[in-house]
């Protein structure tokens, strides 16, 4: 980088997902290769269910609990949960100018309202009249908010007083993706000092395993390791909410921030998916990366498990000959927020000087005790998006 | 001429514009009809309206769309104004822009008819739940439904269809999307990492989940007779805003590469303010410091002053709180010269864009400097003695403007204002 204060640091991240809360049981449970999955509640689909919070910890207001969904009080979590591990919980004047990126899809609906009307309007004598009718009395007014996309941030603002700007990007796995390629290019750029990026998911959701079932994605049981998913092929739905501070090393180091890694590079590509394209794009967003060495550098993988995409990346990685750890094996697929999520996984990494355990029961993902310096992160959607970032400790 | 802004960064400019609304196709339509007043405003046809208290729309019905579905209308609307910006920038080749898609869309769901077409297949008409909507999902004959309700599709297509680079970026920053669009083509080549951008803002989502939706937090108007009058900003009996389609997309580009190719310039993207409010999920903070901020950074990002600001396209949407709380943010930023600065709403004719609305608007924008004519807002009947702005009542007007805002405000506390002008000579 051109210009080594505006490098990009990490400085906070927030974790939870099945695996419980914060840093440490993230740690804990990836280098335990533990996997934590629910394969009964939404047979036969497996699920990651979301370990149990303590809301007020994060969100102190009931009201604004009653005025979220669980997406969003999983998000609106995980965001608080990074801004204190970056010193920056109530620091009004830094996050008066916090620029923040969520990545999002939309919240859950209502099933027993969907449920009644989806019914009713089979025998409804003027089935126009009688879904205005039953939208007209059924729907919560503050459900609307609950599901828009932009509402997790709207929360955020409101919850942790992110106030500079706020941008939520949709569209699935790229969405991450592109939210973390344009913290950065903000903030090498002098565009950005500090930001505020990543999203949450609730994937216990029958309507979002509607939307992958029709594409035949939702992941069945039985649950195996993501690189064994050949005969079953598909991803499990992760609830977990993962955000990052980002930050120009100059802001960082005037606040006494301490780095947790550093941000170097975030590629991306969106091919159409033709056979061999997903390893022809990925091979081209390596070749644009800084330098990668052979030994101290590892790749966090967000594989998901469906047909093509993921094979195609394990022959690149493969080729790359590189360790590799899928993390969508332990804590499942979360889909927009999971690039971040990697890179949290990443940092955690960095920080311990080490590769987690592999969790994997093809061989592919081979044990590695050396010590680290640089991740390369991989997100390759289930259907459309691809990117790798690369993240390295900062010595 | 330097081709850098005062703060050393590339001059954005526009060199293609595209537009529909409800008021037709194009902008020779638009403009027309825009400039005379005349409001594309209805009764909604689309869906049965019995029982609904708001039966009016912008609905965009010339556009083929069947089954209806919102990421059809809105991908449809959206190609006829890339379309548009594309042929008349004439950038790159047919089928290759070269430069990224940011594009704003509404949120996406899947629908009605849908959920019943599932119940159906399912078997369980008249007792369907979701587990029998999933259990006809994994038939794999509903397949198509994957991509079209995944929210990257319409950008998808869009950037297989023009050949844009890169990964698209879908967005939603509720009422203030088609604005962040932009913003974000801005900051792309300012940072140099491109000389052109596609910024879209795209909304077809009128449909009776959306409606109701809307009508539950009482922000429609219920004045539905006649239709083309219920849009009333900044009118003393404004009672809410009326949903509209549309789309609007600019072809931005650095003002060198635009004039290394002999580009003909329309206009320029010379400052965007954001800030974010943390008041209220749906209302802005009574002190109005967020849009105060917001206006006030983007005539800055511009390197201007505040008298240099010719004209306002208000977000001016006519519910009572909006257009109460951008009077008072201009009134804050504009100081005694508010009641001279021309403001007017686009929304008294086409209603709330929504998605769009910041791209359409910019269009507008940019339209109104070209050719030096205020669109009027309309159906200005009773004025609003706490709102004492010349909000161009009625009557297009001529007049002499180098600069012009145009505001943005969406629910989740989201403000965007850019700042628009001419080519400097």
């Amino acid at each position: 980088m051109a210009d080594a204060s505006r490098e990009a640091w990490i400085t906070g991240i927030g974790l939870v997902s099945c695996l419980g809360e914060g840093a440490d049981a993230h740690w804990q449970a990836y280098d335990a290769a533990t996997p934590v999955y629910d394969a009964t509640t939404f047979a036969p689909y497996v699920v990651h269910p979301l370990a149990p919070l303590t809301l007020d910890s994060q969100i102190p207001k009931k009201g604004d609990q009653r005025q979220m969904e669980q997406w969003q009080r999983t998000g609106v979590y995980a965001a608080g949960l990074a801004l204190d591990s970056a010193g920056l919980k109530g620091q009004a004047e830094v996050l008066g100018r916090t620029d923040m990126i969520v990545a999002a899809g939309g919240g859950e609906r209502d099933y027993a309202v969907d449920s009644a009307i989806v019914s009713g309007l089979a025998g409804a004598d003027n089935p126009g009249a009688y879904l205005n009718e039953r939208l007209t009395s059924d729907l919560r007014p503050t459900l609307f908010l609950a599901q828009l996309s932009n509402l997790l941030a709207g929360n955020i603002s409101i919850v942790h007083g992110v106030t500079g700007s706020s941008r939520t990007f949709m569209g699935e796995e790229g969405s991450g993706i592109e939210a973390v390629r344009i913290a950065l290019a903000r903030i090498a750029a002098g565009q950005s000092d500090v930001a505020l990026v990543g999203g949450s998911q609730n994937g216990e959701r029958k309507d979002l395993l509607l939307l992958f079932e029709f594409g035949g994605y939702a992941l069945k049981d039985p649950y195996r390791p993501v690189w064994d998913r050949a005969g079953q092929p598909g991803f499990a739905t992760a609830s977990l909410g993962a955000f990052l501070v980002i930050e120009a090393r100059a802001h960082a180091e005037a606040r006494g921030a301490k780095p947790l890694a550093r941000l170097s590079a975030v590629v991306s590509d969106r091919t159409a998916r033709a056979p061999g394209a997903v390893e022809a794009s990925l091979d081209r967003l390596w070749g644009a990366l800084p330098a990668v060495a052979a030994d101290r550098a590892a790749v966090v993988s967000g594989a998901t498990g469906v047909t093509g995409a993921t094979d195609e990346e394990r022959a690149l990685l493969a080729a790359r000959g590189l360790p590799v750890r899928a993390t969508g094996s332990v804590a499942g697929h979360s889909i927009e927020p999971q690039f971040v999520f990697n890179i949290a996984l990443a940092t955690l990494a960095l920080g311990h000087g080490r590769l987690f355990a592999p969790c994997d029961t093809t061989g592919f993902e081979k044990p590695f005790d050396s010590p680290l310096d640089q991740v390369v992160v991989t997100g390759v959607g289930h259907w459309r998006g691809e990117g790798l970032a690369l993240v390295e400790a900062v010595r | 001429m330097a081709v850098r802004d005062k703060a050393g960064r590339p001059v954005v400019v526009v060199t293609g514009m595209g537009i529909v609304t409800s008021l037709g196709a194009g902008k020779d339509e638009n403009w027309s009809k825009l400039t005379a007043g005349q409001s594309g405003i209805h009764t909604i046809t689309r869906f049965a309206t019995d029982g609904l208290k708001t039966r009016i729309a912008g609905c965009v019905d010339f556009v083929a769309t069947e089954p209806f579905s919102a990421p059809l209308l809105s991908e449809r609307l959206a190609e006829l104004a890339v379309d548009e910006a594309v042929t008349q920038a004439g950038i790159g080749s047919p089928g290759r822009f070269p430069g990224p898609l940011f594009l704003a869309v509404p949120p996406v769901e899947l629908e009605w008819p849908q959920r019943v077409e599932l119940a159906a297949a399912a078997g369980a008409a008249g007792h369907a739940d979701y587990d029998d909507m999933l259990r006809a999902a994994a038939t794999g004959r509903f397949r198509a439904h994957h991509e079209r309700f995944q929210f990257a599709s319409v950008a998808d297509n869009l950037a297989t269809r023009f050949g844009t680079q890169g990964m698209p970026i879908s967005l939603s920053t509720a009422c203030a999307s088609g604005a962040s669009a932009i913003q974000l083509g801005v900051e792309a080549i300012r940072r140099g990492e491109v000389d052109a951008a596609l910024c879209v803002g795209t909304d077809g989502s009128v449909n009776t989940e959306s409606l109701v939706r809307f009508s539950l937090l009482s922000a429609l108007t219920t004045a539905n007779d006649p239709p083309e009058e219920a849009a009333k900003p900044f009118s003393k009996n404004r009672d809410g805003f009326v949903m509209a389609e549309g789309a609007g997309a600019l072809v931005l580009e650095s003002w060198e590469a635009a004039k290394a190719r002999g580009a003909k310039i329309l206009g320029v993207v010379e400052g965007c303010g954001e800030l974010s409010d943390s008041f209220h999920r749906t209302r802005t903070s009574p002190d109005g410091k967020p849009i105060i901020g917001c206006m006030r950074q983007a005539i800055a990002d511009a390197g201007l002053t505040p008298d240099q600001i010719h004209y306002i396209n208000a977000h001016g949407t006519s519910t009572p709180e909006n257009d109460k709380m951008e009077c008072l943010g201009v009134t804050a930023v504009f100081g005694e010269h508010a009641g001279g600065i021309p403001i007017s709403s686009n929304k008294s004719m086409v209603g709330h864009t929504l998605s769009a609305a910041g791209a359409v608007e910019a269009v507008f924008t940019a339209l109104t400097l070209l050719h030096q004519r205020i669109p009027p807002t309309i159906n200005h009947q009773i004025p609003d003695p706490a709102i004492p702005l010349d909000v161009v009542p009625n009557v297009a007007r001529d007049a002499k403007m180098a600069h012009a805002l145009s505001n943005s405000f969406g629910f989740g506390g989201q403000n965007v204002t850019l700042v628009m002008g001419l080519e400097p000579t």
